[in-house]
């Protein structure tokens, strides 16, 4: 498509910094949403923003996008300082709020093209025809956006957040309330544009999707990076296997290890493969028969309650 | 078509874009949230233009009918209903222009969508002026239709302005304070309830005592001098002299009043705006 052709921001995909954050710290009244935050995103990533719900995820975004102001610190975008330099920081992002706000007086294509003058684009209703094709909203061009439904608004948003053919993308949570299908669709659109060279930070709660797209992951807890690294990275760190055993009991040496699951089964964490047999040879030792058992491999969430939980005991300790 | 785009986004180098232009450069950010200002209140024209048209019609029903054989103006000099017309007027550019940039600003910081606004690199006074500009082109329009409609009541010949650039004057400077008060009472504003405390305890006793219905020749000492520490005063009383070549003070003496209020409010707006009081946080 012409589309994506015409996204080709920096195709040679150097690995200049897209976003740096310096030692970020912002207080509201009673509660420290950041704590020194540092971080830098090369171009060209597909970055993840992670963290429950309070950490301070939606804070940072505001700070890049300028909608907050930092108390120390600093931020850049393309080297942009977001206060200095506000204006080419703002004219280098794209921001996909989290919540879904949009203007009533407008449809969607007026919406599209007056977003698009704000940042000085003229001349962009074929652009326009092209955003509105690859978000599947062709066919509500001329609608007024009080008549869509929560999936299209959201896609609109994205749609705003990409008029200006910004080389950074922030998406706060884009898929919220966005159902499978279109999920697909557009997760589909954001990693070709990554694949044309531009910067993705998202943050999500759906943290498959994060491991399926993103290649490095920050998680912030509290207002403080609890992990930067590489997704891959993050993974091995989380080596073993995760095993749920219906039965109607835990052989006595395992007991405590077995944790009763939602589901009635008991779910355990393994070393690897050779420590199963271990297990399975403990059931048949104790007569208990096992009436089915589900494996499962490390993941994104695993790793994400490891990080977070460790950083909780360690402030309850501190 | 997308090379086209790509020129006039901004320069790019390496990926990245660069913007140039000063403070107080208008650039495309003011164009487009002016249209934008214009085209809102343009979609609900029958609201926002026609409505108060037809209520100020109604004033003029009621009141000229009521008094025009009562109210002696100016001794007798105008006729008490060719005296309400431009009251009424600048009643009506005062009170919309108000409306239309209050409004906006506190629908879309309630709605959250002013973060449409905030996130493109438009400049604070780029902001300012989109606003207050919106709200005078409201404000004037509704204005415009307010005094054609009043032709009938007094005839083509009474209501051509004697000096129409005093009338032209007063009339944009009076819309521009009231556009800026309402750009500040939509950024202090948190809720409606804000904004009615304007608009009830502020903007509509002010402009009913500021000699709309009457001459403040006609009002008692203490009264009187009053009046000359409202500001609406000298707006209607300045606009009407550009009517009739009658004033009840010194058209330069409104002039420099309204100046100083267009100053004065203006740099409170701008300074709310670059801090980012109660817009960003």
């Amino acid at each position: 498509m012409r589309l994506l052709e015409s996204l080709v921001v920096n195709s040679n995909r150097s690995r200049d910094t897209a976003v740096e954050v310096v030692d970020v710290c912002k207080s509201f009244p009673k509660v420290r949403a950041l704590d020194h935050v540092s971080l830098r995103v090369e171009q060209g990533e597909f970055f993840a923003l992670l963290g429950p719900n309070g950490a301070g995820k939606t804070t940072l975004i505001s700070i890049l996008a300028g909608l907050t102001r930092a108390d120390s610190g600093s931020a850049k975008i393309m080297g942009f300082d977001t206060v200095s330099r506000y204006r080419e920081a703002r004219s280098n992002l794209g921001v996909v709020p989290q919540e879904l706000v949009f203007d009533p007086f407008f449809t969607v294509r007026e919406t599209l093209a007056l977003q698009a003058k704000y940042y000085g684009v003229v001349g962009a209703d074929a652009w326009i025809d092209e955003i509105l094709h690859h978000l599947d909203l062709t066919g509500k061009a001329n609608t007024n956006m009080r008549a869509l439904s929560g999936g299209m608004k959201r896609r609109v948003l994205v749609g705003q957040a990409l008029v200006h053919k910004p080389p950074v993308i922030v998406l706060d949570e884009p898929t919220a309330g966005v159902d499978v299908e279109l999920r697909q669709n557009l997760w589909t659109f954001i990693k070709r544009l990554n694949g044309e060279g531009h910067t993705i930070i998202l943050t999500t709660h759906y943290l498959e999707e994060a491991e399926a797209l993103c290649n490095r992951v920050a998680m912030l807890k509290g207002g403080r990076i609890v992990a930067l690294d590489t997704t891959a990275n993050l993974l091995r760190g989380m080596s073993g296997i995760t095993v749920q055993v219906s039965a109607d009991a835990v052989p006595p040496r395992w007991q405590a290890r077995g944790s009763v699951q939602a589901s009635g089964a008991f779910g355990f964490t393994l070393s690897g493969y050779p420590e199963l047999e271990t297990l399975l040879s403990a059931y048949r030792e104790a007569n208990i028969v096992v009436r089915e058992m589900k494996l499962g491999e490390a993941d994104l969430e695993q790793a994400f309650l490891k990080l977070t939980s460790r950083e909780s005991s360690a402030a309850e300790a501190a | 078509m997308s090379d086209a785009i790509e020129s006039n986004v901004a320069q790019r180098a390496g990926g990245r874009v660069s913007v140039g232009g000063s403070s107080f450069a208008l650039g495309p950010g003011f164009k487009a949230l002016f249209y934008k200002e214009c085209l809102r209140f343009w979609k609900v024209a029958f609201q926002t233009i026609v409505a108060p048209v037809v209520t100020t019609l109604l004033y003029l029903l009621i009141f000229s009918h009521v008094l025009e054989s009562n109210v002696k103006v100016y001794d007798g000099r105008v006729a008490y209903t060719a005296f309400l017309i431009p009251g009424l007027v600048m009643m009506a550019v005062l009170q919309n222009a108000f409306a239309n940039s209050s409004s906006s600003l506190i629908q879309s910081k309630m709605m959250r969508s002013i973060i449409f606004v905030l996130l493109p690199p438009i400049t604070s006074f780029e902001l300012f002026c989109a606003y207050v500009f919106g709200a005078m082109v409201r404000g004037l329009a509704v204005g415009l239709g307010v005094w054609l409609i009043t032709f009938p009541f007094v005839g083509a010949a009474a209501a051509v302005p004697q000096h129409p650039l005093w009338v032209i004057g007063f009339a944009a400077g009076g819309s521009a304070i009231l556009g800026t008060l309402g750009l500040i009472a939509g950024i202090w504003s948190e809720k409606f309830d804000h904004l009615a405390v304007f608009q009830n305890f502020i903007i509509m006793p002010l402009t009913f005592l500021s000699g709309v219905f009457y001459s403040i020749h006609s009002l008692p000492a203490f009264w009187q001098g009053l009046s000359h520490f409202n500001p609406f005063f000298y707006m209607i009383d300045g606009f009407r002299y550009g009517f009739f070549g009658i004033a009840d003070v010194s058209p330069w003496r409104s002039l420099a009043v309204v100046g100083f209020f267009v100053v004065a409010l203006s740099a409170i707006a701008l300074r709310m705006l670059a801090t980012g009081y109660k817009l960003r946080q």
